[in-house]
């Protein structure tokens, strides 16, 4: 039961890499904001799936609340942020993006 | 019968991740992605934790009984705040005039 868990907890890192790709990556800047917020939820339950493992899920569940708790407050704050930004394309780095495609 | 049941609910929960990966990397527009990661990421931390949380009680004690609780609490926090946080972001996105994809502007490409 213990490789299950040691696999899974190396599949959420590689799915958490392949969400990095939107959050460096993403057209606009609220792209980046989700990216993150995704890529936090994950570590939360990461670091309950590394409690289950260590066998000290009593202590790793205090830092997995805290952490959602600061995950909420960084995207709610991101977010506010940006409400009414008039220039969220982006200028750089999208793969996809063309400049003027969203005036 | 406990551990098949965890890996039962944690494996569903990871395949909804993976969706919700393969969401927001493929999806060709900001709400369409935001549609992916709000409602897999919900749905596959509320299977993986309850997941986590009955493979704790495998020895049955108080204090795993009172651990199991607070795994759950963990998840009732997400289920209250992660569509909170998708509702800010979405508001940031429609206030600030991103366009919506549609077939005119795929043409343009």
């Amino acid at each position: 039961m213990e490789h299950f868990f040691i696999g899974l907890g190396v599949g959420m890192c590689l799915l958490m890499g392949l969400t990095l790709y939107r959050a460096i990556f993403g057209p606009t800047a609220i792209d980046r904001i989700m990216g993150v917020n995704v890529i936090g939820t994950k570590t939360t339950i990461l670091l309950v799936v590394i409690g289950t493992i260590y066998g000290r899920v009593d202590m790793f569940v205090d830092i997995a609340l805290a952490y959602a708790f600061l995950n909420f407050i960084a995207t709610i704050a991101a977010s506010r942020y940006f409400l009414h930004a008039k220039n969220l394309s982006p200028t750089g780095f999208g793969l996809w993006h063309r400049r003027g495609r969203w005036k | 019968m406990i551990d098949f049941l965890t890996i039962v609910l944690v494996g569903a929960g990871y395949f909804f991740f993976f969706a919700t990966t393969v969401g927001i990397l493929r999806l060709p527009d900001f709400y369409c992605r935001m549609h992916a990661a709000g409602k897999g990421d919900i749905l596959a931390s509320l299977l993986i934790l309850s997941g986590l949380a009955l493979y704790n009680l495998h020895h049955f004690s108080f204090a795993a009984l009172l651990v199991s609780l607070k795994i759950l609490l963990i998840s009732v926090f997400i289920f209250l705040t992660s569509p909170t946080a998708t509702h800010a972001i979405i508001d940031a996105g429609f206030e600030s005039d991103v366009q919506p994809w549609s077939k005119s502007t795929e043409e343009e490409d």
